[in-house]
């Protein structure tokens, strides 16, 4: 069970809604995933040119728990004017808080996602901040009263996968809320390793809608955040040098 | 009157007042919007109520897909 803040999930995997390829498709791979929380973007609506419906609005939203981001804003006033634009809508309380401190590598500006999350926590939202893989960030977010940490395992939409699982592990052990492991997931083996380091959550958009079949690729990374999961729960054994027999050592029917 | 809505400048039809007769003008009153007035996001029960002016900068918000 996932607890965020007065909230708890059955589901470990949280869904991003951007680029899929159709309506159908998203609708398709939310639906297989079974992911209860799902991450979108707040914008301005384009009604001089746009007369198409939102695809987002033809998703049961009542269903799900929404976790809007604050992707766009560079400052933790912008974070904080985003996060309370999306609650205005009546429809969420949870607010990942996305400042980005670099175009190129997307990365999060540490000093700004410290400065919403404060600023957030005192308006009463549920505050899930996006955070690079720094354990001191993490500590000092938490000591703030987060609900959640959520850092990067590589940058946005690159699908490098984990390429720090040292600090993961670092955050995840000195820690004791829950750590969503954001970003950069790859494939399923991404997935199950975050899940096996002993994250509590993982949180990915691209490399579901950007597979070449979005909807197999969200059952395949259902059940990879279960698999990995169980994996950790059932804990693994202990890596050694050299060969152990898994077969009698006694009783050889030799001559 | 003259409004800045989402960054253009629009001239409004004299019938429209309230920020629900802006919404019915661009066809929007069951879509998911949110509406801020000059930096001040309104209740959907100021919808209504609230009284636009001249010179007004009003932005129309909505979720988009996104991770």
């Amino acid at each position: 069970m996932l607890k965020l803040g007065d909230y708890s999930f059955q589901s470990r995997l949280l869904l991003g809604t951007g680029k899929y390829p159709s309506f159908e498709i998203q609708k398709e791979a939310v639906s297989v995933s079974e992911a209860e929380i799902l991450t979108f973007a707040v914008r301005r609506m384009n009604i001089f040119e746009d007369s198409q419906p939102n695809s987002l609005e033809q998703l049961d939203l009542s269903k799900y728990t929404l976790l809007p981001n604050t992707a766009g804003a560079k400052t933790a006033e912008e974070a904080v004017r985003i996060a309370k634009l999306a609650k205005a809508s009546g429809l969420c309380d949870m607010i990942k808080v996305e400042v980005i401190g670099d175009d190129k590598t997307l990365l999060p500006d540490p000093v700004e996602t410290l400065k919403a999350s404060e600023m957030l926590l005192a308006e009463g939202f549920i505050v899930l901040p996006y955070t690079s893989d720094d354990v001191v960030l993490a500590k000092r977010l938490e000591n703030l009263g987060v609900h959640a940490i959520m850092p990067g395992a590589s940058p946005i939409g690159s699908g490098k996968g984990i390429i720090n699982p040292l600090n993961l592990k670092f955050i995840i052990e000195q820690t004791s809320i829950p750590v969503i492991v954001d970003a950069g997931i790859g494939s399923p083996k991404d997935a199950a390793f975050a899940m096996e380091l002993g994250a509590e959550g993982v949180l990915l958009n691209t490399a579901v809608s950007g597979a070449k079949d979005p909807v197999k690729m969200a059952l395949a990374m259902k059940l990879a955040v279960e698999a990995g999961r169980l994996g950790f729960e059932a804990g693994r054994i202990e890596e050694k040098e050299y060969a152990v027999a898994s077969s009698p050592t006694t009783g050889m029917v030799t001559s | 009157m003259t409004i800045q809505l989402n960054g253009k400048s629009v001239i409004l039809p004299e019938q429209v007042r309230s920020i629900k007769d802006l919404l019915s003008h661009y066809h929007l009153e069951n879509r998911l919007v949110i509406v801020e007035v000059n930096k001040e996001i309104m209740k959907k029960e100021q919808h209504s109520t609230f009284k636009l002016s001249d010179g007004d900068v009003v932005e129309m918000i909505h979720f988009v897909g996104g991770g």
